[in-house]
């Protein structure tokens, strides 16, 4: 007997996600993978997986997942209002950051996240996903990855691996970092920016526009004066560099980024507020802080200290 | 020569060649690429994820719980990748394309601002063995150079919203050959029915940084009844 979810609602933007498929970007294959990697690994070793196992990651609205097969022990991890629906029409709030069990005819619906953009579906035993080229990061720009390298959509069946429905429920208190302040070092093309805008760039809010998504997040504020070249040569680019294109307003690349690119970078988030940039909503605003190398790797520490102790 | 290297926050660091945009500097990066690759493969080095190469500028990203920028700059400071031989994996390709005037949109226009035939020109882009830059913006698209003096032009004033995947397009010294239906700026003068992509496959990019390619004019007929492998 398979057992699948059946998609009785996408959610806007629901994908299946791991740590990334690495080794091809000179290739024009960007890594992709999870955008919030701290939230990805607890949904997993919520549910007992191994902390890269595939997931479902959905961002704002999430999906209506109905259960068909045996019953399963799975997860919603960030900060989610979500409804689990009992095959006799039984409608109780879910807990996200907890594992539970759903049985044949349950239905989940994740409705919204809260305050916070992305979080993720874990199931233990994991997903059958078709790994490509080592991953099952999907990249819906180039079609890559399990389901055609495509969104979610309606109608469609998820298949997971047997499940322990007796696995060990588990726990965590979980709580995003509400600060606004994302720490950067300076960018490869820092001294392209005029004085003003250097401390512009440090001093004023940045708010988040709508023109935000996997590959990218757009932000509006004080122009940044370019006073060398608006464009360079192509270079490769990294995840979490911020481009500043001829309009003076500055784009963070994130995990879907474009792999060359033109545009002089100004900074670059460093990794251990990589994930607390990406929850931030629309609208918000957020300041960025300058900081070197040092602070950076111990930052780094600090938030795989963290991830080891959910 | 590689002039500098630089991190890129705290996760990346830049090898920087100069800014020339030449075969000759783009070499240089290409023998660093293949020798970052080939310690990756052999193990010789842990925690790098990736390795992009551009015109005059190689990128390498890596794991920051695995290893530190400082290693792989110590790295490469002590290895003498410059012995890494170009041609050992390097190849030739022969891509077809097609000239007719339903997929050459720019060739009329080309014609009037080069003061070349239509001839000229095709001829011009057959005789020129490319050179592949760098692969990348999407999968599989590939930089060529250089193209002779006499065609070059500059990007188009206004992108358009669509071209075919397959489309073959100039821009001042470059060639590229789009692999996905996209938005572009470029002068298209041809059309090519060869997949340089596909994810499914073992050699998922046809063309590699640092392969060479010539172009072999096909008829219409030949490009609708072409089969890829």
């Amino acid at each position: 007997m398979s057992n699948y979810f059946r998609v009785l609602r996408p959610g806007i933007n629901s994908t299946f996600q791991d740590l990334g498929r690495f080794g091809l970007q000179h290739l024009g294959i960007v890594a992709s993978g999870c955008m919030d990697q701290l939230l990805f690994c607890i949904s997993n070793k919520l549910v007992g997986n191994k902390v890269s196992e595939g997931a479902l990651e959905f961002a704002y609205q999430g999906p209506l997942l109905e259960l068909a097969g045996e019953s399963a022990l799975v997860a919603v991890s960030g900060k989610v209002n979500f409804n689990i629906i009992k095959k006799n029409g039984d409608t109780k709030q879910g807990v996200p950051n907890e594992s539970f069990v759903i049985s044949n005819g349950d239905k989940i619906d994740v409705l919204s996240t809260i305050n916070s953009v992305y979080g993720y579906f874990s199931i233990m035993g994991g997903f059958k996903l078709k790994e490509i080229k080592g991953s099952v990061s999907t990249l819906v720009r180039a079609k890559i990855g399990p389901n055609n390298g495509d969104k979610l959509k309606t109608d469609e069946k998820i298949f997971f691996n047997k499940s322990n429905s007796a696995g060990k429920t588990n726990k965590i208190q979980f709580d995003f970092d509400k600060d606004n302040t994302i720490r950067v070092m300076k960018g490869l093309q820092f001294d392209y920016f005029s004085k003003k805008s250097q401390e512009d760039f440090f001093l004023k809010e940045y708010k988040v526009t709508k023109l935000t998504d996997r590959m990218g997040m757009r932000l509006e504020g004080e122009k940044l004066e370019n006073t060398v070249s608006k464009n360079i040569r192509s270079e490769g680019i990294t995840k979490g560099s911020i481009q500043i294109p001829g309009d003076g307003q500055p784009i963070v690349l994130l995990s879907d980024h474009p792999t060359i690119g033109g545009y002089p970078k100004i900074a670059n988030v460093i990794t251990a507020d990589y994930d607390k940039l990406v929850q931030k909503t629309q609208g918000s605003k957020i300041k960025f802080k300058l900081v070197d190398l040092v602070v950076a790797e111990n930052a780094f520490e600090d938030y795989i200290t963290r991830l080891n102790n959910f | 020569m590689l002039k500098k290297i630089s991190n890129i926050g705290d996760c990346g660091i830049t090898c920087d060649f100069g800014d020339e945009v030449n075969e000759k500097t783009n070499k240089e990066v290409i023998k660093l690429f293949n020798f970052i690759q080939r310690s990756v493969n052999s193990k010789k080095i842990k925690g790098i994820l990736n390795y992009t190469p551009s015109y005059n500028k190689l990128i390498i990203n890596f794991e920051l719980g695995k290893i530190k920028s400082k290693e792989i700059i110590e790295f490469i400071k002590s290895s003498d990748y410059s012995k890494t031989n170009l041609s050992e994996k390097n190849k030739v390709v022969q891509v077809p394309i097609c000239y007719d005037e339903e997929f050459a949109l720019d060739i009329q226009r080309l014609e009037e601002k080069t003061k070349l035939s239509f001839k000229e020109i095709v001829d011009e882009h057959l005789n020129t063995d490319f050179f592949v830059y760098m692969i990348g913006f999407v999968p599989g698209q590939p930089f060529l150079g250089d193209l002779n003096k006499n065609l070059y032009h500059d990007r188009l004033d206004t992108p358009r919203v669509k071209i075919n995947k397959g489309s073959v397009g100039i821009v001042e010294k470059f060639c590229t050959i789009y692999t996905f239906e996209s938005p572009g700026g470029w002068n298209i003068i041809g059309k090519t029915p060869f997949d340089l992509f596909n994810i499914n496959k073992k050699n998922t990019s046809l063309l590699s940084p640092g392969d060479t390619v010539k172009f072999k004019s096909i008829t219409k007929k030949d490009l609708l009844l072409f089969k890829n492998e």
